[in-house]
């Protein structure tokens, strides 16, 4: 799990692409974030790396579930 | 760059024009406001044109706006001239000359006071280069800091241009290329090129200047210049507010490679998503895939002008603008609205 919360973006979303670098491609990777825009720039990211996103979202915090 | 000196870009939590409150929640929160009516008073808020015009006598008018934000360049000479190069811009949009222009600054208690110097220094020199006297100003200590300027400016009354004359049958042709905010968002993980970057601080220390001086021998019916509610943002209020629609070729916009690049990657200024918002419905996407539109949506500090010449003067405009602004494009048409969307993106040229 990457916690990404308190970074402003655009950190989140390169927290995100150096995980799935360094990785070598995981198939699943989660992240934590505290903003929409971190949310829609990860699956913007992620989308186009081949993962489908799945968003959670409670008490204005967001679980974002990469798969592919 | 020595340890002590202060990174400036550190201390803003939003970009240059990515700091503008959204135009859907301006429009809400003066809506009930009381407001003389003054017949002289040509542009006012109710169009959301860039700058207020006022009739002074039938051959002048006043032209006001203001405009000021947080650094967006950590040299603070840069973030002095693009700060004022955004600001004195609303009044070439309308057409017209600046004259006066007053300082307006926020700085934080510690800062050294070269860098406000510096500041400052960027700001004079721009107005110098416009022909504008700064001739006062205000500043407050703030954690933040902010610059900007008011600046007053000349045009007369008959040809001040606004963002709501545009006809069906004109051409529209944009001025500085598309995908600064991207450029300087990435730009605060280090990842723009130094290229990118320098390409990125010429365009917005670029005066609208030579833009509006050819624009003005011409038959232009409608002006604006993008900035922080980005092409797709300032092009509906121009279609809006001549209740026309706008047919644009992607294709033929000049959308900055690595911005684009960007894009595809995700790494995109919250404002891109607050224009979306504020936008999208009224946008007919085509078949543009989402990085380019996102680029379309992207807010601008000191971006270009968006024209809307009469048909019958846009090839010569455009060849005029070549060579005189950072990038003439012709980038669509205005057409009579039928309803329904106000934008249609189309692809292929």
């Amino acid at each position: 799990m990457i916690d990404a919360r308190g970074q402003s973006c655009p950190i989140p979303v390169v927290m995100v692409q150096d995980a799935v670098k360094k990785g070598n491609n995981p198939s699943e990777l989660q992240v934590k974030v505290d903003a929409m825009v971190c949310v829609e720039n990860i699956s913007r990211y992620a989308a186009s790396q081949g993962y489908t996103v799945s968003t959670e979202e409670s008490d204005g915090e967001y679980t974002l579930t990469l798969k592919k | 760059m020595a340890e002590n000196e202060v990174k400036l870009t550190k201390l803003a939590k939003c970009a240059g024009c990515g700091a503008k409150v959204g135009a859907g929640v301006l429009a809400q929160l003066l809506g009930d406001m009381k407001v003389l009516r003054d017949p002289n008073l040509l542009v006012g808020f109710d169009k959301s044109d860039d700058a207020s015009v006022y009739k002074v006598s039938d051959d002048l008018a006043l032209v006001q706006t203001v405009d000021f934000f947080p650094p967006i360049h950590d040299d603070p000479y840069i973030f002095g001239q693009i700060a004022a190069t955004n600001a004195l811009s609303d009044v070439y949009a309308m057409g017209g000359e600046p004259k006066l222009a007053l300082n307006i600054m926020a700085v934080p208690k510690d800062m050294p006071s070269e860098t406000v110097h510096e500041i400052l220094r960027g700001g004079y020199d721009k107005a110098y280069e416009a022909g504008a006297i700064i001739s006062g100003g205000h500043s407050i200590l703030d954690d933040e800091p902010k610059y900007g300027l008011a600046v007053t400016g000349f045009v007369h009354p008959e040809k001040a241009l606004t963002n709501s004359g545009a006809k069906p049958g004109d051409v529209l042709i944009l001025t500085k290329p598309l995908g600064i905010g991207i450029l300087t968002t990435a730009a605060k993980v280090n990842m723009t090129s130094k290229e990118g970057m320098d390409l990125a601080v010429t365009l917005m220390t670029t005066l609208n200047k030579s833009a509006r001086d050819v624009m003005v021998k011409y038959r232009v019916h409608a002006c604006t210049d993008v900035t922080g509610f980005s092409l797709m943002g300032h092009g509906l209020e121009m279609a809006q507010g001549s209740n026309t629609e706008l047919h644009i070729r992607v294709d033929d916009i000049d959308l900055i490679p690595e911005a684009v690049e960007f894009a595809k990657m995700g790494i995109l200024p919250e404002g891109m998503y607050r224009n979306r918002n504020f936008a999208e419905s009224y946008v007919d996407p085509g078949e543009v895939e989402l990085a380019y539109q996102d680029v379309l949506y992207d807010p601008q500090t000191a971006g270009g002008l968006l024209i809307a010449v009469d048909p019958g003067d846009a090839e010569m405009m455009f060849e005029e603008m070549k060579g005189k602004v950072p990038s003439a494009q012709m980038i669509g048409t205005v057409e009579e609205f039928h309803g329904g969307s106000r934008i249609f993106l189309k692809t292929g040229s």
